[in-house]
């Protein structure tokens, strides 16, 4: 009889997981190199300065910074004490100009794209338009030439400024305002890139934009800033992914992202998180939603070392409907801390948050949540269901829900559950012929089921995988 | 032609003791038994008398421990193996809980496990056809095969889908343990034409664990065993079956 369910060492299993990193290649970062670490008046005025900007979005950058400054951390949340501010490098440009066309690509970056897979499928018409964020920059930006012409604006961050300026003065910084916290501060003073999607008034966009993005640089600190308007009853589907090399100097991702939906509008963000375990990813994303419009959040978080997301969604018009669906993974030595806030302040509106999460090897999955409705927001429902799925002994969960009801005609549900992968059902799996480590990839898959079929195809069958890999020596 | 061999079993349980304590307490004091394909091998007595400890003890569950004697199946030792390489040796463990595990389909779960048994994916179309016509044959709706394994089915379908796991995976030697208890009539019928099924197109061997001789009106055992206090006690064919039913089990436990 072959022995094929042997036991492994801590060292072979650790192992294994950093193999299946499929994303932690690292290629030459010759651009970041010489690019000054700390940020102060200086670079921030140089990149406002570089990027030709207006007089208002400087000052605005500056009143950041000085936030970022004064704001006290957070006292709850992810232990970020390791990363060192000073020692990050705050804007790095890895080539001189964007294009639309990959060959156009320095040949270093589009070969990181080709591995990734995005120029193939631009090409399968996955998606319709795509943005490739390189270090602090988009390198590549395309759209559907019918979309253009049906007046879609899908531009990076940077452009969309110079050419929207009406629309950036009006809305950014308006879901989030700079002095939200000190990670909406530092974006909001250093912030370079993502992406501007105008969506035109009753269009919809069937094929969902991409924005992927890259972090090459050691002790990059990448702060893109999106900001989306869908006008009136419009509708898009933004996907955004995110990988980055190992290295052993620390990074720190912190986004921002706005989204403003219109009467009757709806929009979905899809994001699947999957830094390299020495990335921080401390993130703001809020959506404001007016009459009978629809926000769609759907969340993965499976990389990065520790990461802070709580997407949400101010509810400021009549009816107004958000949703939260969020699956997040920890492993060795990851503490992710997500959730969702829903602020409900207009009669009926409703939200719904679904949070699942799976912890595994040590790893720390911590649900954090907000539902706070005013007074006067009569007939509004919301509905919080977390589920926390723990693979073994030595890992961690955590609930910290927060509701704040200030009207009585209101219908709330909370429902939390912690389930263990227990003996019996991995008993009951392997008599049927399952490996062990099979046997809990089937436990874990299921569990996710619900959110993972909400996910374009292509990021269900790359989180299956991952799963799958994830699982290997994990139990036993 | 398979066969099981089961010589001087012992096997102990880790219970929790009054003072919190883990402590084995021996279930199996011995067990000699041989199964072998194409038959069928009734297991009778009452309750706590060990039949389900060795069902689950066969099947390799983490929870029972044994502490000696031998099972081999075609001379191949049992007891080392993993409960995956006992299932893929050709031995199946129909229980009588079945768990549920939520968001996996009946279908994925069934081509999942036919691929790891095989070491390889069955052709989808032949798969797919396999599974639509045992279904039909135990009386499944179809869209049982799209629904969370075990999720909120009733005894009775827990039951079915047992079997259904039996015809599509194909062992050689199966325990049923308890399959009937909590079935009706009419099920009873559909559960056991199932096996005999299994039997013709597999030449499958049976151990048959059951409280109760109505089962055995529908699958004829060619022997039938007596379990008491761990171990086998009497042995006899079908009549002694049908008189236990009028008996009782108390001339084999200790007063």
């Amino acid at each position: 009889m072959e022995q094929t369910a042997k036991k492994r060492s801590d060292d072979e299993i650790l192992s294994e997981i950093d193999r299946s990193y499929k994303y932690g290649w690292q290629d030459d970062d010759s651009y970041g190199k010489g690019a000054k670490r700390g940020l102060d008046e200086q670079v921030v005025l140089e990149i406002s300065r570089y990027k030709q900007e207006p007089q208002w979005m400087l000052d605005l950058r500056l009143r950041a910074l000085e936030g970022f400054r004064t704001i006290k951390d957070p006292a709850w949340g992810v232990d970020y004490s390791a990363l060192n501010f000073d020692q990050l490098k705050y804007y790095v440009r890895p080539t001189d100009k964007q294009v639309s066309n990959w060959e156009d690509l320095p040949d270093d970056i589009l070969a990181t794209y080709e591995k990734l897979g995005l120029p193939e499928a631009e090409k399968k018409r996955l998606v319709a338009g795509v943005a490739a964020q390189y270090e602090s920059e988009v390198v590549y930006n395309s759209i559907r030439k019918d979309l253009e012409e049906q007046g879609v604006v899908f531009l990076d961050t940077d452009q969309g400024l110079k050419q929207h300026e009406a629309l950036f003065r009006e809305y950014f910084g308006k879901a989030i305002p700079f002095d939200d916290s000190k990670f909406a501060a530092l974006n909001s003073a250093a912030w370079s890139g993502g992406s501007f999607v105008y969506i035109p008034k009753g269009v919809h966009v069937k094929i969902p934009l991409q924005a992927y993005f890259r972090i090459n640089t050691q002790s990059l600190g990448q702060f893109e800033r999106t900001l989306i308007i869908a006008d009136e009853d419009s509708y898009v589907h933004y996907v955004e992914g995110c990988t980055a090399p190992i290295y052993s100097e620390d990074s720190l991702h912190s986004g921002v992202v706005e989204i403003i939906v219109k009467k009757g509008a709806r929009v979905r963000y899809t994001t699947i998180q999957n830094w390299s375990n020495n990335v921080y990813n401390l993130v703001t994303q809020r959506a404001l939603v007016e009459e009978n419009g629809t926000m769609e959040w759907i969340d993965g978080n499976i990389g990065s070392v520790a990461t802070m997301k709580y997407p949400s969604a101010i509810l400021a018009g009549e009816g107004a409907n958000a949703e939260t669906l969020s699956i997040t993974f920890a492993g060795p030595g990851q503490h992710q801390d997500t959730g969702a806030k829903m602020i409900h302040l207009a009669p009926n509106t409703k939200s719904s948050i679904v949070a699942k999460s799976v912890s595994r090897e040590g790893g720390r999955c911590s649900y954090r949540g907000l539902v706070k409705i005013v007074e006067g927001a009569e007939g509004s429902v919301s509905n919080v269901l977390c589920d926390a799925l723990l693979v073994d002994n030595n890992s961690r969960s955590d609930t910290y829900p927060y509701v704040d009801v200030k009207e009585d005609d209101v219908l709330m549900g909370h429902e939390a559950t912690v389930t263990k992968i227990t003996d019996d059902q991995l008993f009951y799996l392997m008599s049927r012929g399952l490996a062990e480590n099979e046997a809990a990839a089937m436990i874990v898959r299921g569990f996710i089921e619900p959110i993972a079929k909400e996910l374009p195809m292509e990021y269900a069958l790359e989180l299956n995988r991952l799963i799958e890999l994830q699982m290997e020596g994990s139990v036993g | 032609m398979s066969k099981l061999v089961i010589r001087g079993l012992h096997a102990s349980v880790l219970v929790k003791a009054d003072n919190g304590d883990e402590v084995a307490k021996e279930i199996l004091k011995g067990v000699d038994l041989e199964v072998e394909s194409g038959k069928v091998y009734a297991i009778m007595g009452p309750n706590g008398s060990g039949k389900s400890t060795l069902a689950y003890t066969l099947a390799g569950h983490p929870k029972y421990v044994v502490t000696s004697g031998t099972a081999e199946l075609d001379g191949k030792d049992l007891l080392q193996m993993t409960v995956d390489e006992r299932a893929k040796s050709g031995l199946f463990l129909a229980m009588q809980y079945p768990i549920e595990v939520p968001g996996v389909s009946v279908t994925n779960f069934l081509r999942t496990a036919k691929t790891a048994l095989d070491g390889k994916a069955p052709q989808v179309r032949e798969f797919i056809k396999d599974l639509n016509s045992n279904m039909q044959s135990l009386k499944m709706d179809k869209k049982f095969a799209n629904r969370s394994l075990n999720e909120g089915f009733s005894g009775g379908e827990k039951k079915r889908n047992e079997i259904l796991q039996l015809k599509m995976l194909q062992p050689k030697i199966a325990i049923l343990d308890e399959t009937d208890s909590g079935l009706d009539v009419d099920a009873l019928k559909i559960v056991s034409k199932g096996v005999n099924d299994a039997r013709k197109t597999t030449d499958l061997g049976v151990l048959l664990i059951t409280h109760y001789y109505r089962i055995l009106d529908y699958i004829t055992p060619d022997e039938v065993f007596v379990f008491a206090d761990g171990k086998v006690v009497d042995k006899g064919d079908a009549g002694l079956a049908k008189r236990l039913e009028e008996t009782g089990y108390d001339k084999y436990v200790d007063a």
